[in-house]
């Protein structure tokens, strides 16, 4: 017992006086091995954050004098973007997709398949994952493809339909924001329900098991035990299909190309159509910077839910 | 702790340099060969351009000695193409010394220092008096330099189906004298063939350009309304014929006299014109260019020999009848030789090469194009290349000419989606008009636009 006492404090001060000599020299030395990933991040991660953010306030386009000499104009683009009838209704709409394909859509269909998986036989278990699985690792295009062929007017959907006696409407055309909430609901529920499985596979099987000698049924189980046991894990798993949702641009631009009219128009396809349709890339990049603070606002609330409570 | 901060400073550099090196992939040609870049659009249903360019290469590369072309064509449509094309421009390392440019985005790109000035080259250029004057004008830029040589020209026209018409009782040879004449064969097509779209115009921000240039500025030039004033050098906005051209289409597209508003806002509903309904016999009429019958003569994409027999042209009418008659709207594209380029004179002279009378025969012939060299447009091949062109050809008499101005662009998008909300039914017709006037106001300024 003494012993274990006497070495800390006796290798305590003379090794410190040491380090603390030799603190710096260390740290630089250990920056050695990171400093080219650390240059790769800041030139192009950084880096194109930076001439977005800094685009965002200059008239530069793709064509016209504008091309050649680009002028600082302040803050021109965010004024005209707040005043743009088609901002409030594009970011109305961002936040409907957000709202219900992410947070609704793939967060509780992920929780609840991997709830089932738990309790199904594992063949069954097997084959639901590998078909959830399936469309997560198409890539984007082909999955976008994909589901503008079950959508679109002659597509599987409506054959399906046609074969139960039914006609159904052109999906694309006049449900746009159904269809690319429920085929990003469809495309990235893998993520969280892997992301769930993991998490459930933590909670220690005594604390369930006392739990039901203890006379708790299946949904006191649930919101009680698990739920609680897996708080970080729904809150990082948030974070990050937010994130993943808010920046969906292929899907929705090969299903719908914002239209008809700008009924499906989410921030990035609107962004894309001024920067790249309409040349302005001051303005669109305009809107990427409002994206990006719409990002940070939802990644502050879930870092704060994140924070482990006092007590 | 100053020679760490000065070592972790370098160690930052040299990552840096071999990080940048690494981007820089092309190596620079100083040596004793050279590269001319062309970019170009190539399609499945445009492909004449790259043919022609690959002919050419191989006598290009032979007579010049240690000159390699290096061929680009980008899979694009219009949009996506101009686009492609204008990152392109962003570097020297990117940026092509011959290009394939439409001449409504050449002023544009001339005040964004894409395109080379060739006066001094043109001067030079014997070929160069074989051109029409409305050809010169087409690659002029606003100083009155010349920065393109147009490849052609094309005018647009009502195409129809003759064997359509004439199950509804129409006369054949059809020409409408005014709008509601187009209705009333439509409504007759209609009640006789529910099956057959009677009459279809293009609208929507879908089909872009062919839109404005296929649709509604046949409509709006046929109103005695414009869309830019050229004497004011201003843009025209709260006219009537705004109006009456929108809700014309909302008539057509309203009483199902077109194709459905969701087929309308597919980018590939051309494609369906061309390739499904006209050859069975599912379309009465539409407004396309002069070059429609490249889609349908042998080796085009959507070959249909039939169409000789079956098609009919006329032109479009004004509003009212008034004269003169007919509108048509005239467009086409240019080679341009690049800004950045490092050698201007071999530039030119493939320039020269491809545009030179028999390969300016050959793509006019192949891409359905109206000739602008007087050598090519008197050839006896040019003109019995299909049974239309005396007809298209004519129209250049009643043709008009999109706005020469480097905001046009942004403008006809907006046009595009004036028309996209009417015939969605999302806005009225002067609603929809007003919000075009605000767009237009927002792009040029309130000094820029005219009643």
């Amino acid at each position: 017992m003494t012993a274990e006492v006497i070495v800390p404090a006796l290798a305590g001060p003379a090794p410190a006086g040491r380090t603390g000599r030799r603190q710096k020299p260390t740290t630089t030395w250990r920056l050695l091995p990171i400093l080219p990933a650390i240059v790769l991040l800041l030139i192009f991660l950084a880096g194109p954050v930076v001439w977005s953010f800094y685009g965002s306030f200059t008239n530069a386009s793709l064509t016209g004098v504008n091309a050649q000499n680009p002028a600082w104009i302040g803050f021109g683009n965010y004024l005209r973007l707040f005043s743009d009838p088609v901002f409030p209704l594009s970011l109305g709409l961002t936040v409907v997709f957000v709202l219900a394909s992410a947070i609704v859509g793939q967060n509780f269909l992920g929780l609840g398949i991997a709830l089932l998986m738990n309790r199904a036989h594992r063949f069954v278990a097997g084959a639901v994952g590998t078909c959830v699985v399936a469309a997560w690792v198409l890539p984007e295009i082909v999955a976008a493809f994909v589901a503008y062929a079950y959508f679109s007017q002659d597509g599987t959907l409506n054959q399906l339909l046609a074969a139960l006696g039914m006609t159904g409407p052109n999906w694309l055309y006049s449900f746009p924001m159904l269809a690319i909430v429920l085929a990003n609901v469809w495309r990235g529920t893998a993520f969280s329900m892997m992301v769930y499985r993991a998490a459930l596979n933590d909670v220690p099987i005594e604390i369930t098991e006392a739990a039901m000698i203890d006379g708790a049924g299946g949904a006191k189980r649930l919101f009680l035990i698990t739920i609680p046991m897996i708080k970080s894990s729904i809150t990082t798993n948030l974070m990050l299909i937010t994130l993943q949702t808010l920046s969906v641009f292929t899907l929705v631009w090969v299903m719908t190309a914002g239209g008809p009219g700008n009924q499906s128009t989410i921030l990035p396809v609107m962004a894309f159509q001024e920067a790249f349709r309409f040349s302005d890339i001051g303005y669109g990049t305009a809107i990427a910077t409002v994206m990006l603070l719409i990002g940070a606002v939802f990644s502050i609330i879930y870092i704060r839910a994140l924070r482990p409570s006092k007590g | 702790m100053h020679r760490n901060v000065r070592f972790a400073v370098s160690v930052l550099a040299v990552t840096s340099m071999v990080a940048l090196v690494g981007c820089s992939t092309a190596a620079d040609n100083d040596g004793d060969t050279q590269t001319l870049k062309i970019v170009y659009q190539e399609t499945d249903s445009f492909t004449a351009l790259d043919t022609l360019f690959t002919k050419i290469k191989p006598e290009f590369e032979a007579a010049h000695d240690g000159v390699t072309v290096e061929l680009q064509p980008i899979q694009a449509n219009d949009d996506d193409y101009s686009t492609k094309l204008a990152l392109s421009q962003q570097s020297g390392e990117t940026a092509p010394d011959v290009f394939y440019e439409d001449t409504f985005r050449l002023r544009s790109d001339i005040d964004a220092g894409y395109l080379l000035n060739l006066d001094d080259h043109v001067a030079g250029w014997d070929d160069w008096s074989q051109f029409n004057e409305g050809a010169k004008a087409a690659g002029m830029g606003d100083d009155g330099s010349i920065y393109a040589v147009p490849l052609g020209t094309d005018t647009r026209a009502i195409w129809y189906s003759k064997p359509v018409l004439e199950a509804a009782g129409i006369t054949i040879p059809w020409q409408p004298e005014t709008w509601d004449d187009i209705l009333e064969v439509a409504r007759a097509i209609q009640d006789s063939q529910p099956a057959v779209v009677p009459f279809n115009m293009y609208a929507g921000k879908g089909t872009g350009e062919g839109t404005v240039m296929q649709s509604f500025y046949e409509l709006l030039y046929g109103t005695g309304d414009e869309l830019y004033n050229e004497d004011e050098q201003k843009w025209v906005v709260g006219s009537d014929g705004f109006k009456d051209s929108l809700d014309f289409l909302k008539t057509l597209y309203d009483e199902g006299l077109a194709v459905t508003p969701a087929e309308a806002l597919d980018a590939n509903v051309w494609k369906k014109v061309f390739g499904e309904l006209f050859p069975q016999g599912k379309l009465g009429g539409t407004v396309e260019g002069s070059y429609t019958p490249s889609f349908w003569q042998e080796g085009g994409s959507y070959a249909w020999p039939e169409y000789v027999d079956d098609m009919g042209v006329a032109a479009f009418p004004t509003q009212n009848g008034e004269a003169p008659q007919g509108v048509s709207m005239s467009g086409g594209w240019t080679l341009a030789v690049g800004a950045k380029t490092e050698n201007p004179d071999l530039a030119f002279e493939f320039l020269t090469l491809a545009l030179n009378q028999e390969n300016a025969l050959w793509y006019d012939i192949n891409n359905s194009q109206i000739a602008v060299r007087a050598d090519v447009a008197s050839e006896q091949s040019y003109l019995e290349a299909n049974p239309f062109v005396a007809a298209v050809t004519d129209l250049v008499s009643v043709t008009h000419f999109r706005p020469a101005t480097s905001d046009y662009p942004k403008i006809s998008a907006e046009v595009q989606a004036a028309t996209e909300a009417v015939i969605t039914g999302q806005l009225r017709v002067d609603d929809a008009a007003a919000a075009y006037d605000a767009a237009v106001e927002g792009i040029v300024g309130s000094d820029k636009v005219t009643d």
